[in-house]
């Protein structure tokens, strides 16, 4: 089974974020980056895929070139090939930028894939788009947000989740899937993984060379603000008898603030 | 008209789908424009007198068989035949499982860009500017869509309700699902909880960090839950690792954002991945044994105590509350 695990670069979770209020974007000086965590998710379920029903695992990003160094780590992981798709813009947040990029890329390169593997948001943007936008575009179904995943020859059955519940999905291949934390536990690297990651070569394909028209190109998100939240302020604190501290709790919130 | 989708779950519709509603009637009314809604499913047209009382002027009637059960594609589909019919200036969702899985296809049916889980929007110069947290809520990004109909999906919870007038038309709308579409169909819905509400939907959040030390004492958040309406049990991330509650309780960011009325932290620490989960919620309490937990910097009321003391001194309190 061919399967293709889209793969996105972002800021380790422990970061603080700043922003640049002049140019409305995240300073990238001293942040650590790493794969998103979701699409950790993505690339451990196509690897579990591969090693039961063999095939082949290819990591895919689009970005700039800074995103080599996650591409070397799905490789290092297991991945069997690795694809850049090299773009020039920075992040835009408009998702259906980056799906048009990528619907263009399968259909251009490997209009064979049985198996779009997504994280169910890239952390940073938070945008949760991208996998059913690429779905749409290539005419598949799709499961948003998958726990547990069981797949056929031709056809699958994913349970994704919703408030208070699953849904149990049955889908034909090809899809659309994306990750949810619990679908799997990722694995780490090998050193003999890490040795083998950096003799492998990983294309780069210009974005030109899918073919997508200029205009369908330029983002339709104008980002016109790009601040800090309010800061909170620190309350009171109190300490002493859990009686007395828990009767002061409750006071506040339900004459005080009155949430209760 | 700003179209809202009117998301139906177990007959009724989702309170955060008339929060949307509502929103987009303040919205439209600015815009000197009207608001409507959408009904999609099987013998839905009860539910329409709901969303003429927050603020619906039409609300379109999709009822079919074919689409009594919920289907990306067949809903997206739907959708986009009734967007190119009459052409909204926007078209809103809420930022549900549902609104999150139905809003992108849409959009790219539509070739339109969309704002995800949105908690603000204004209006600037005739068009929307829609305001939303990234990296879970460390950062706030305003933007404008320059694609028509401007689509998003807004935050449960976020927008208030406002009652209206109850007047409106009820359009039907004919549409069939189209054949021989590869489509993924939902078969089941699976542990079904009882109605409990998802910490996203809850008015209160009742949280446990490592310092609960176990699977077994989440009973206690239950228990405490039990006792609070409107309220679900929520989970740091160390405590969802560690086994001791399913990881759809991970609030932070790499589960869910929240804002509730009120955030209860017991024996969360405060790491910033969770820090930037909830520091929107309205009021933040926190109980911690340790003063110098950086959760205490966020809180609005905070407990230097044990937390299995404190726990059911304030369940006590609590039922000292509740009406004889």
């Amino acid at each position: 089974m061919d399967i293709f695990v889209f793969v996105k670069r972002v800021p380790d979770t422990e970061s603080k974020i700043r922003v640049s209020r002049e140019t409305n974007t995240v300073v990238e000086e001293g942040l650590n980056f790493i794969i998103s965590p979701y699409d950790e998710y993505a690339l451990e379920e196509a690897l579990r895929i591969r090693e039961s029903k063999g095939g082949k695992v290819t990591a895919v990003s689009a970005g700039k070139e800074e995103a080599l160094t996650i591409l070397r780590k799905c490789l290092a992981m297991g991945a069997d090939e690795a694809v850049l798709i090299k773009d020039p813009l920075a992040e835009t947040y408009d998702g259906l930028r980056t799906a048009r990029i990528i619907a263009g890329f399968v259909k251009i390169k490997f209009s064979q894939a049985k198996l779009l593997l997504f994280g169910k948001q890239s952390v940073g943007a938070d945008n949760a788009q991208v996998p059913s936008m690429v779905a749409e575009l290539l005419g598949l179904p799709q499961v948003n947000v998958v726990v547990k995943l069981d797949l056929e020859e031709d056809r699958g059955v994913a349970y994704r989740e919703i408030e208070g519940a699953q849904e149990k999905v049955a889908f034909p291949l090809p899809a659309v899937i994306s990750a949810q934390k619990g679908l799997n536990e990722p694995r780490y690297e090998t050193l003999k993984g890490i040795m083998a990651a950096k003799r492998k070569e990983i294309p780069i394909i210009p974005i030109e060379e899918i073919g997508i028209a200029a205009e369908d190109l330029a983002p339709l998100v104008a980002v016109t603000r790009l601040e800090m939240p309010p800061a909170r302020q620190a309350g009171r604190v109190t300490s002493g008898p859990p009686e007395e501290t828990a009767r002061q709790l409750v006071e506040f919130l339900h004459r005080e603030v009155k949430v209760i | 008209m700003i179209l809202t989708y009117g998301e139906i779950r177990d007959n009724k519709i989702k309170k955060s789908s008339l929060e949307v509603l509502c929103e987009a009637k303040r919205r439209a009314t600015e815009l000197g424009e009207d608001a409507g809604a959408v009904l999609i499913g099987q013998a839905v047209e009860g539910l329409a007198a709901d969303l003429f009382g927050c603020g619906a002027s039409r609300v379109f009637l999709m009822d079919n068989p074919a689409l009594a059960q919920y289907s990306t594609q067949d809903y997206a589909a739907a959708l986009a035949a009734l967007a190119r019919k009459i052409s909204p200036s926007a078209i809103f969702f809420p930022a549900t499982s549902l609104g999150r899985d139905l809003a992108p296809r849409l959009a790219a049916r539509l070739g339109v860009a969309l704002a995800s889980d949105c908690t603000q929007v204004s209006v600037k110069d005739g068009r929307l500017e829609f305001t939303r947290p990234i990296f879970a809520g460390k950062a706030i990004l305003s933007m404008t869509l320059s694609s028509s109909p401007q689509v998003a999906t807004l935050r449960p919870n976020v927008f208030p309700l406002e009652k209206a007038s109850g007047k409106g038309e009820v359009i039907r709308e004919e549409h069939e699902p189209a054949a021989g579409v590869s489509r993924a169909r939902v078969v089941e819905v699976v542990g079904e909880r009882g109605g409990e509400l998802d910490v996203t939907e809850a008015d209160v959040v009742i949280s446990g960090g490592r310092g609960m030390k176990g699977p077994e004492n989440f009973g206690l958040l239950k228990e405490l839950s039990a006792l609070i309406p409107r309220s679900a049990v929520g989970a740091s991330r160390s405590a969802v690792d560690s086994g001791w509650i399913g990881h759809q309780h991970q609030v932070g960011q790499t589960g869910k954002t929240v804002s509730p009325n009120l955030y209860l932290a017991f024996g969360i620490s405060g790491a910033i991945q969770h820090l930037a989960g909830m520091s929107s919620s309205k009021v933040i309490v926190a109980v911690n044994k340790d003063p110098d937990a950086p959760i205490f910097k966020v809180a609005d009321f905070g407990v230097v105590g044990d937390l299995f003391q404190v726990l059911p001194a304030f369940k006590e309190e609590l039922e000292k509350l509740r009406p004889e």
